[in-house]
């Protein structure tokens, strides 16, 4: 029994010297929860590391895998209701509000105005890094959903041009048939559905629709026809994907693209970070444009660092993460690595290629023209419950669960209101 | 207490061994205590807090003003009013094939290799580790072997085509009908061996007398095994099917390492539904009203049976 006591004792004991010592690291460490595992997205994050580590700042990775990142939302959801917060999270969109709402994130206003952060974000993206007039949040960039990435080999074997319309993507994922390649790549998770979903909405209705749609969830267009021909159009442009696609990671869908086996990914641009770490040049190994019919409107999604409340010691850490987060310099190294374009619109877009240049003027042009619209699929046109049930309906009408878009429709609206 | 009636005669010994005997006595409660307490925070006042949750508004964090039962009753409308089938439709008519064609297989299975393995065969010291190894693996690891295995584009499906046969189709993991099928297969490969272990110590257990009893009234292998083994193996029957039963409500991680929820969600259990709602749709008064309609499910299953066992042993 005092054998038993003893060792107990011990026991505690080396426990607490082993948090006290833990805790005299964290001072001088960044705890950062995200999801990057995918190689092009683990190598824009070494990007931020060396930043820090030059400060003398220590990294603490506490990666969690999986594409749309609810793994990791998941893992931050015990952290923070354990009290054990992260110096941040990679976040998106409404959730930064949610955590914000719960009083959980820290304050980085001093910061930002010292920095000039108001000046610099887009309206749009200021509107989830913005709670309550303090910055929670430093987006780190913009991406944009409505591209298609085509195999440029694979086009001039076929002959295609780029398509503008609709149709014309049809007729060229036709040509890709005929000549026996797989025309479209898909990774059937609900997610990527719904992100190409999101592209067909915004062609087949045109900006205006998009927005009242997906936006302000306005139901007349939720109901209207012109939702129905977006479904129409989803179900054709599924039928030129391989029979193997349910379940697929994304990026297993881009490498398909990357090494010829398809002939077009309709994705986000951080697909693009995959070509550029598969050693792939734009216009030379592969082609961005934009879905066609979406040319001048942007959907975007912004990867944001949500800052939590930390205690004073970690703050020096946290606030030199924040600082490091939106220097020009790291915006411009690290988007040119990740595929998207720099969360402030005064970088220089020398250092990045054909798509990123494309990628930066649309943008300016979205932003300043209005057309600049938050992703459904991606957390940024709705509440996390809202934009799971329209992924739900997009799902199940791509596996067909839901056969005709009669159906869908009222699906959709039937579902979109349920989690309002 | 039991401890101070016993502690009564040393007193007479002296002050300093009756605090020893009396906390010797006592020692048994006091270790028990902290587990004890800790099972009555962490199991039965989560599922009080689960219960209470359900009947919120809880949406990401969860809120303490009671709504009613509204959760309860987006849950019974999913149920018997939406067409197609919503997500909670879908788990629970998936629970229903999976919880009877898991039990029954495994039951069944298991029996049948337990009876082959009891003819005192050569070996079987080496065939009862086969069959029961796959028990050691987590659900994980079956079910990620086996996503690959199914996996027409990778496994059987492409090497029998590699080898001529290329007629040869099998999508099952990939289509929303059968979906749930494949995860039938991967379970009941992971515990029929547990079951057969189970029967095995069960046949071990019977009287050789018996047998041999009946074996010289002229009963045939069948007759005996009909007859008379296999109604005495019920106490084993019913301690496998409490085993497989709940494995098969509470089983999660199957599904999302084999299916990550199946072609549209259609390989969902309502444990999958329950994470989803709560964790990532932060619907968390949904999720937890699901999980207390699984509470229930179970509890309709093992309370009777609990009843019956404590009823035959007060007799």
């Amino acid at each position: 029994m005092r054998r038993f006591l003893t060792s107990t004792a011990v026991i505690a004991l080396a426990f607490a010297g082993g948090t006290a010592v833990a805790r005299a690291d964290d001072a001088k460490e960044v705890q950062m929860l995200h999801w990057w595992t995918s190689g092009g997205e683990a190598a824009a994050l070494n990007v931020l590391k060396e930043d820090l580590s030059k400060e003398g700042f220590a990294w603490k990775d506490v990666p969690v895998a999986g594409g749309g990142g609810d793994a990791a939302m998941t893992a931050l959801k015990a952290m923070v209701a354990a009290g054990n917060y992260p110096t941040a999270s990679q976040m998106l969109g409404y959730t930064v509000l949610d955590y914000a709402q719960a009083g959980v994130m820290g304050d980085l206003t001093e910061t930002a105005t010292k920095e000039g952060w108001d000046k610099s974000v887009p309206a749009a993206l200021q509107k989830f890094s913005v709670y309550d007039g303090k910055w929670v949040a430093a987006p780190v960039n913009v991406h944009s959903v409505n591209w298609l990435w085509i195999n440029k080999a694979v086009m001039d074997k076929i002959g295609g041009t780029e398509p503008k319309t609709f149709d014309e993507l049809i007729a060229l994922l036709d040509k890709a048939k005929a000549a026996g390649v797989i025309p479209l790549a898909l990774g059937g998770q609900n997610w990527q559905e719904a992100t190409m979903f999101d592209s067909i909405v915004l062609s087949t209705g045109g900006p205006e629709f998009y927005k009242k749609a997906f936006n302000d969830l306005d139901e007349e267009s939720l109901k209207s026809d012109t939702m129905k021909t977006s479904f129409d159009n989803l179900a054709k442009i599924i039928k030129y994907v391989d029979p193997n696609f349910s379940g697929r990671d994304w990026n297993l869908a881009t490498a398909m693209v990357i090494k010829g086996d398809a002939l077009v990914q309709v994705m986000g641009d951080w697909a693009k970070g995959e070509f550029v770490a598969a050693k792939k040049t734009p216009d030379t190994d592969f082609l961005c444009y934009r879905f066609p019919g979406t040319n001048g409107s942007v959907i975007y999604n912004s990867d944001m660092f949500g800052m939590f409340d930390v205690p004073d010691d970690r703050k020096a850490a946290q606030v030199a993460l924040a600082t490091a987060t939106l220097s020009k310099s790291f915006q411009s190294a690290f988007n040119v690595v990740k595929g998207s374009v720099p969360a402030r619109t005064d970088v220089p877009d020398t250092d990045f290629d054909a798509c990123g240049k494309k990628g930066i003027a649309d943008l300016k042009a979205a932003n300043e023209g209005g057309t600049l619209f938050g992703s459904l699929a991606q957390g940024y046109g709705a509440p996390p419950a809202v934009a799971n049930a329209y992924k739900d309906v997009v799902s199940k009408f791509v596996h067909g669960q839901i056969t005709t878009s009669d159906e869908a429709v009222a699906q959709l609206v039937q579902a979109i209101d349920d989690a309002r | 207490m039991s401890s101070v009636a016993t502690s009564e005669p040393i007193i007479t010994r002296g002050k300093a061994t009756t605090v020893r005997a009396q906390l010797q006595n006592a020692l048994p409660q006091i270790v028990l205590a902290p587990s004890f307490l800790i099972t009555i925070i962490f199991v039965y006042g989560f599922i009080a807090w689960t219960a209470y949750l359900s009947f919120t508004n809880s949406k990401t964090f969860p809120s303490y003003a009671l709504t009613g039962p509204r959760a309860y009753q987006r849950l019974w409308r999913w149920t018997f009013e939406s067409d197609p089938p919503s997500s909670w439709y879908t788990s629970i008519t998936n629970m229903a094939i999976f919880g009877f064609l898991y039990v029954g297989i495994c039951l069944a299975l298991g029996l049948f290799l337990a009876i082959l393995l009891d003819q005192k065969i050569r070996g079987e010291g080496l065939l009862r580790p086969i069959f029961l190894y796959p028990m050691a693996l987590s659900f994980i690891v079956t079910g990620v072997a086996w996503k690959w295995f199914l996996d027409p584009g990778l496994g059987l499906e492409q090497t029998l085509h590699q080898w001529g046969w290329t007629s040869f189709h099998f999508d099952w993991i990939k289509n929303k009908d059968f979906v749930i099928y494949t995860v039938v297969i991967a379970g009941v490969w992971q515990a029929s061996g547990f079951v057969m272990a189970m029967f095995l110590a069960g046949l071990r257990g019977i009287d050789s007398e018996i047998m041999k009893a009946a074996q010289i009234d002229g009963a045939t292998t069948l007759q005996l095994y009909r007859r008379i083994v296999i109604p005495m193996l019920r106490p084993v029957f019913l301690s496998a099917f409490i085993v497989l039963a709940h494995m098969a409500i509470k089983s999660y991680d199957l599904v999302v390492a084999l299916t990550s929820g199946g072609p549209g969600g259609s390989a969902w259990l309502p444990s999958n539904f329950m994470y989803e709602y709560t964790f990532k749709r932060n619907e968390m008064a949904v999720g937890s009203a699901s999980a207390i309609i699984m509470l229930m499910t179970i509890s309709a299953i093992i309370v009777p049976y609990l009843y019956s066992e404590l009823r035959e042993k007060a007799r």
